[in-house]
């Protein structure tokens, strides 16, 4: 019976592989039928490891084991449920509690860690000695990476006008951003590429049994 | 012969599926190089002592699997070899399977790690880089059991380690928000864990500014290629490197529609202007 | 009280975040530490709401007979159907509401929630997104047309990276003398990435990053207030 559910498991996935692909012919009711399928799946998936991974661990057991020494968490739980009253208009004023202590969690630590790591650090690693490289190609590069940081930068700069000389570096910074857009499309190639590739082989190795 | 638009598409697409399954069904055997970034991550794991307990947190989902998942068995290999032991975390829930498809790969070849000696998966928690900066506070408020509800204090490799702080290295493989990303802020940067990692090939340029020598990020696997430099590292044959044929021929490909097209246009502008 | 209670709220527990950063003591790190738990039991709650709507928005498509409604009931089901086995039996090696599933994972060979996340999301999810590598292809031909001198810095650029990070590129520059090791395809390319593309990410990276201290010190501050919602 395993191998009989084993080869019925493949066979729904080569199913669902080839009408997700049908979409390149054209849009039709297997493409339709397969994408609503995977929002089903994908939203109780969610859900189910919602309740055993956080819901049950984090709140409920602690609840039930030793309830007088986990009081305090009836708080979020009553935080989660005004939550829920997002669903009914006369009630959605309730969530805006709790979201905003979410946010105001979310933005406390966003602007540390950003203000560390995106700004302090970076800015900390273009001060570099450009002629500490042992290379030519190194001293270039070096050179490349506090020009093209301070003229990347300088493009970003919205606040006034740029006229005249001041175009100049704003010019050297789009070239620099072009640089890295080509590269960002080239890897994103290498990306969709390897994609397909792990799909191909499942169908002809998995389904098929064309690759050993 | 003039093509409507809907016929040029595919047959695009038409070419492109042959050029990427001929090379599965025939391989080539064509060799890479190793690029830097992988060095560094390997040289993180490889130079880590005996029995230090490390993370390997798998942020992603089956969408980009075929990309991080051969990096995931890879990194565990490699620690295994090393002796080290593995927690396996997840900031996205589709990662706790992948983990434990990860490990049921990687242990077919070494049967004497064991369970809760040797690697254990803590399973899922939703949050993010807050979830992360509670983890540097306690792992065990976060992770009250593990994904066989297991309670923390049982599980014997974590009885010395109770925050961050006591983890040797961080891997982070990931697709996406939270990941990569929220590891290195809170992780590296507050509590100076190392962090590697690995993330597909379209995020990989955002993350090499970090790969910096303040080492905010030790090393970086970017996309397939990476991951099939790592496992010839570890001189492993994996599923990365038996791909890297059928993607080096959809890029020459690719580059083949891109001076096609361009002469396309030379050519109309050509016959305008006459 | 309804806007201004919440406001007050985001800026007590932003300003106890920012503080206990710099006085990590009693009881700051306590309050942050509680915070930080409770995030993670909020957030599930977040999710269940997600949820909730999402049925909601499905079960008004099929009540009213849109159009595609038998499409979205197949999405329905989908979801009861998983929703009912992980509840039932779990998942791996978690037990669920009747026990560990030992009687019926016999005859799958898994779980039933396991058995439809390989044989059915699995493939879904990842077949969505390899579509993309198609669209690529086509977008390559048709969109990617040397213009200016920008663009064919992107071009050259993206050539260089697409040779460079395969065998191709090995196999056409390799033949290349020790000295002059820096055109060899891959080495060009590892430069390009190390060096040009570092720096305009750094310049993004920094730039997004004041963007952000400053929209969060917004948030914290009450002037930006957007999450809030309408008036109501």
């Amino acid at each position: 019976m395993i191998q009989i559910m084993h080869v019925f498991g493949i066979w729904l996935a080569a199913f669902f592989t080839l009408s997700i692909f049908s979409f390149l012919y054209k849009d039709n009711p297997f493409y339709k039928f397969a994408e609503q399928v995977f929002v089903g799946l994908s939203a109780a998936y969610w859900l189910v490891y919602i309740i055993y991974s956080i819901m049950v661990p984090n709140l409920f057991a602690k609840l039930i084991d030793d309830f007088s020494g986990n009081i305090v968490l009836l708080i979020p739980a009553t935080l989660g449920l005004m939550m829920l009253m997002r669903l009914h208009p006369k009630t959605q004023w309730l969530s805006r509690y709790p979201i905003s202590i979410m946010i105001g969690t979310t933005a406390g630590i966003s602007m540390l860690r950003y203000m560390k790591s995106d700004i302090l650090e970076q800015v900390t690693a273009t001060m570099i000695n450009p002629f500490s490289a042992n290379t030519v190609s190194g001293v270039l590069g070096n050179l490349l990476l506090i020009i093209g940081t301070i003229t990347g930068v300088y493009f970003f700069y919205f606040s006034k006008k740029v006229e005249g000389i001041y175009k100049v570096p704003s010019k050297i910074g789009i070239w620099f951003l072009m640089v890295s857009f080509g590269a960002t499309f080239g890897y994103t190639v290498m990306a969709r590429i390897s994609l397909l590739i792990g799909r191909l082989e499942f169908l002809l190795s998995d389904w098929l049994h064309i690759i050993k | 012969m003039k093509l409507s638009p809907v016929a040029e598409r595919r047959i695009i697409f038409t070419v492109l599926l042959f050029a990427v399954a001929l090379p599965l069904v025939f391989p080539i055997g064509w060799t890479t190089e190793i690029s830097e970034y992988t060095r560094i991550a390997y040289r993180l794991i490889e130079e880590t002592d005996e029995n230090k307990v490390v993370i390997i947190s798998f942020d992603y989902d089956p969408s980009t699997m075929t990309e991080l998942q051969p990096m995931a068995e890879a990194m565990i290999e490699h620690a295994f070899k090393k002796n080290q032991r593995v927690i396996a975390t997840a900031l996205w829930p589709m990662g706790v399977q992948m983990a434990e498809q990860a490990f049921d790969k990687v242990c077919s070849h070494y049967p004497d790690k064991e369970r809760g000696v040797d690697y254990t998966n803590l399973g899922y928690k939703v949050g993010g880089m807050v979830t992360i900066q509670a983890m540097g506070r306690s792992l065990s408020d976060v992770y009250p059991v593990d994904n066989q509800n297991t309670p923390y204090e049982e599980i014997p490799m974590l009885q010395n380690v109770r925050r961050l702080r006591d983890i040797a290295w961080i891997s982070s493989l990931s697709s996406g928000v939270p990941g990569l990303k929220e590891w290195m802020m809170v992780a590296r940067d507050s509590y100076q864990v190392p962090v590697t990692g690995g993330c597909t090939a379209i995020s990989a340029p955002g993350f090499f500014p970090y790969v910096n020598e303040q080492r905010q990020l030790h090393g970086l696997l970017g996309g397939l290629k990476a991951a099939s430099e790592y496992e010839s590292l570890i001189g492993r044959l994996g599923s990365a490197t038996t791909k890297m044929d059928a993607q080096s021929i959809a890029h020459l490909l690719i580059l083949i529609f891109i001076a096609i097209g361009n002469i396309k246009v030379w050519h109309g502008k050509k016959g305008r202007q006459q | 009280m309804k806007r201004s209670l919440p406001l007050i709220f985001a800026f007590v527990v932003g300003i106890i975040v920012l503080i206990s950063e710099f006085i990590p003591h009693r009881p700051f790190n306590q309050i942050v530490s509680t915070l930080e738990n409770w995030f993670m039991i909020i957030s599930g709650f977040a999710i269940l709401l997600g949820q909730i709507s999402l049925i909601r928005m499905n079960a008004n498509k099929i009540a009213n007979r849109l159009p595609d409604w038998q499409y979205h009931l197949a999405g329905l089901v989908s979801f009861a159907l998983m929703l009912i086995f992980g509840l039932l039996w779990g998942m791996q090696e978690t037990p669920g509401l009747m026990g560990d599933g030992q009687g019926i994972s016999a005859y799958l060979g898994s779980k039933p929630f396991d058995y439809l996340f390989e044989n059915a999301y699995m493939p879904l999810s990842a077949t969505l997104f390899s579509l993309l590598a198609f669209f690529i292809a086509s977008a390559a031909y048709r969109a990617f047309i040397i213009r200016g001198f920008e663009s064919n810095l992107l071009m050259i650029t993206a050539v260089i990276v697409i040779i460079g990070r395969t065998s191709i590129g090995t196999m056409l520059t390799g033949w290349l003398p020790e000295s002059l090791s820096f055109w060899h395809i891959p080495n060009l390319a590892d430069f390009i990435m190390e060096f040009p593309n570092s720096a305009a990410q750094r310049a993004i990276l920094i730039s997004a990053g004041l963007g952000i201290v400053g929209s969060s010190l917004r948030i914290i501050l009450g002037i930006e207030r957007s999450y809030l919602g309408g008036d109501k």
